[in-house]
C-alpha cells in the first residue's frame, strides 16, 4: 500500500509507468527539454538559489510562496530549477518535480512520500547513484518549504 | 586488426599509439565499413541529446553490468550486445564519452576482458568533439545486426578481485585514483556526489594516491608521456616490471588510469579492481588506513 499522490503528480507517474521500458528514456529526455528557464530576477541573482550538491551535475533550485499570496499551509508554492543542457538526466528529474509539484499547496508538498523517485519505473535504467540525486532534490524542496513556513 | 592505425605524431610518444585516434580521424572514418563508433557516458541521456553521426550507445549500467550479480555480462551476453550494435570480432571499435573519457575507458576495459582485438579511444572524448564544433546527430542509429562469436570473458589479465588485492598487499603497488578526501577517509564519495553507501572511509594499506584526472589535460585529452611519467614513475615510483592494481569507488575512474598505465606508459601487468572501495570499505576483516599516508599492512592481514 503506497500513499496517494496529488493528481498532477499521479498523472506523471502514470505516464512513466505506461510507456514501455525502451521508451522511458525518451520520455525523460522530453522532460529535460521542457524544463522552464529561470525567471530573469532569479537568473540574475544566483545567490538566491540553493545548490543540490547530491546531484551528479550542477543543479540549483529555489522555492517561493505564490506571488502576493498570504503564507500558510494551503498556499501554493512555486518551484524554480536551473541545470545545464549538458546534464539532461538531472534536468529531466528537475522537470518532473517541477511539473508534479509546482503550484501545490505547501502542506501537500510536505506530504509527498519520500519514495517518490522509485515510482517512475526508472530504477532499472538509471543507476542508483543518479536516482539518489532526485531524492535529494525532493528532500531539499521539502526543507525549503518548512523554512518558508517558519520564516 | 581492423582498419589501419592512425598515423599521428601526437600519439607516437605513447607506448601503444594504436590504441588512440583523434577527433579528426573519427570525422574521416566514422562511415568506414570496418569501424563502429561507440559512445559511453556517465549521463544516461547525453547520447540522445546528440552524438557523433552513426555512433551507437553502450550504457555501463544497463548493457555491461548484469542485473542478477555484481558482475559483467558473460560471453553470450557480450556476443548478443555486440551483434545488436553491429560489431563483429574484426570490427575496429572506437569508444568516446563524457568527462575526459572516464566512462569510455570503463567500456573499453570491459571490451578488453573479452579480448576484442581492436578497440581504441577517441582522445579528448565528447567534450573535444563538441569544442571543435563537429557535427552532432540525433538520428536514431539502427545498426545492421552482426554475428559476434561467444568468447568467454577472461578476467585474469586486466581484472583484480578482492582476494587478488589481499594477496597483492605489501608485495606490489596499488594506486588509489579517487579524490584526496576519499583517500584520507574524510568522505566516502566524490565531492558533490551522493553517498554510495560505504561504511568506512579510507584507503587500502600501501596504496598511493593519484586522482585519475591528473592524467587528463584541460581539453580532456591525455597528458603527454613526459607529464605522465613524472607522475606515475617519478612521483609514485612505479617500476617497468611492476605488477600494478588500480582501484576507485566502483572501478570506472580506475579504468581511465588502467588505460594510461597499460597503453600510454606501457606497463605490462596492470589490473583494475572493480570491486573497489564499495567492496573493500564494506568488507569484514580487511584492513584500511585513514589519513594521507600510504600506511602499512597490519601483520594479521595476510
Amino acid at each position: 500500500m503506497t500513499a496517494a499522490l496529488p493528481a498532477q503528480l499521479e498523472e506523471l507517474v502514470d505516464d512513466f509507468t505506461a510507456v514501455p521500458q525502451e521508451d522511458k528514456l525518451q520520455l525523460l529526455l522530453e522532460f529535460s527539454r521542457s524544463l522552464p528557464a529561470l525567471p530573469s530576477r532569479l537568473g540574475e541573482h544566483p545567490e538566491e538559489l540553493e545548490q543540490v550538491v547530491e546531484c551528479q551535475s550542477p543543479l540549483f533550485l529555489a522555492v517561493e510562496w505564490d506571488e502576493d499570496a498570504e503564507p500558510g499551509p494551503d498556499t501554493p508554492v512555486r518551484l524554480f530549477f536551473s541545470a545545464p543542457a549538458e546534464a539532461p538526466t538531472t534536468r529531466g528529474f528537475a522537470s518532473i518535480l517541477h511539473e508534479g509539484l509546482d503550484g501545490l499547496p505547501a502542506q501537500q508538498v510536505l506530504e509527498i512520500p519520500d519514495d517518490l523517485p522509485e515510482r517512475f519505473g526508472l530504477t532499472q535504467l538509471v543507476s542508483p547513484l543518479r536516482m539518489r540525486g532526485m531524492s535529494a532534490m525532493l528532500a531539499r524542496i521539502k526543507r525549503r518549504v518548512r523554512e518558508l513556513q517558519d520564516a | 586488426m581492423g582498419v589501419a592505425v592512425e598515423n599521428n605524431e601526437e600519439f607516437a610518444q605513447y607506448a601503444h599509439p594504436e590504441r588512440l585516434v583523434s577527433t579528426q580521424w573519427v570525422a574521416e572514418h566514422l562511415a568506414d565499413p570496418g569501424v563502429v563508433v561507440v559512445e559511453s557516458d556517465e549521463d544516461v541521456l547525453l547520447y540522445e541529446t546528440g552524438h557523433v553521426p552513426g555512433a551507437v550507445k553502450i550504457d555501463w549500467h544497463t548493457d555491461l553490468n548484469r542485473p542478477d550479480t555484481r558482475d559483467y555480462v558473460d560471453g553470450a551476453g557480450f556476443a548478443e550486445l555486440m551483434s545488436r550494435k553491429g560489431i563483429s570480432r574484426d570490427t575496429t571499435v572506437v569508444v568516446y564519452g563524457d568527462k575526459s573519457n572516464w566512462w569510455a575507458a570503463y567500456a573499453l576495459w570491459v571490451f578488453e576482458l573479452f579480448g576484442h582485438p581492436d578497440v581504441r579511444l577517441m582522445n579528448g572524448g565528447r567534450d573535444k568533439w563538441i569544442a571543435e564544433g563537429r557535427e552532432l546527430s540525433t538520428d536514431r542509429v539502427v545498426p545492421e545486426r552482426a554475428d559476434y562469436p561467444v568468447v568467454e570473458r577472461d578476467d585474469s589479465r586486466a581484472r583484480a578481485y578482492q582476494e587478488d588485492v589481499l594477496a597483492h598487499l605489501g608485495q606490489n603497488p596499488l594506486i588509489d585514483v579517487r579524490s584526496l578526501p576519499e583517500y584520507t577517509g574524510e568522505r566516502t564519495h566524490m565531492a558533490e556526489y551522493p553517498q554510495e553507501g560505504t561504511l568506512r572511509g579510507g584507503h587500502i594499506p600501501t596504496a598511493a594516491s593519484v586522482p585519475w584526472a591528473r592524467a587528463a589535460a584541460e581539453d580532456a585529452r591525455f597528458r603527454s608521456r613526459e607529464e605522465l611519467e613524472a607522475i606515475y614513475r617519478d612521483e609514485v615510483g612505479l617500476a617497468a616490471d611492476d605488477d600494478i592494481i588500480a582501484y576507485c569507488r566502483i572501478g570506472e575512474r580506475s579504468s581511465h588510469t588502467w588505460f594510461v598505465l597499460k597503453y600510454l606508459l606501457g606497463y605490462d601487468k596492470v589490473r583494475n579492481y572493480d570491486g573497489s572501495w564499495t567492496e573493500w570499505g564494506n568488507s569484514v576483516r580487511v584492513p584500511i588506513v585513514l589519513g594521507a599516508e600510504r600506511g602499512e599492512v597490519p601483520g594479521s592481514a595476510r
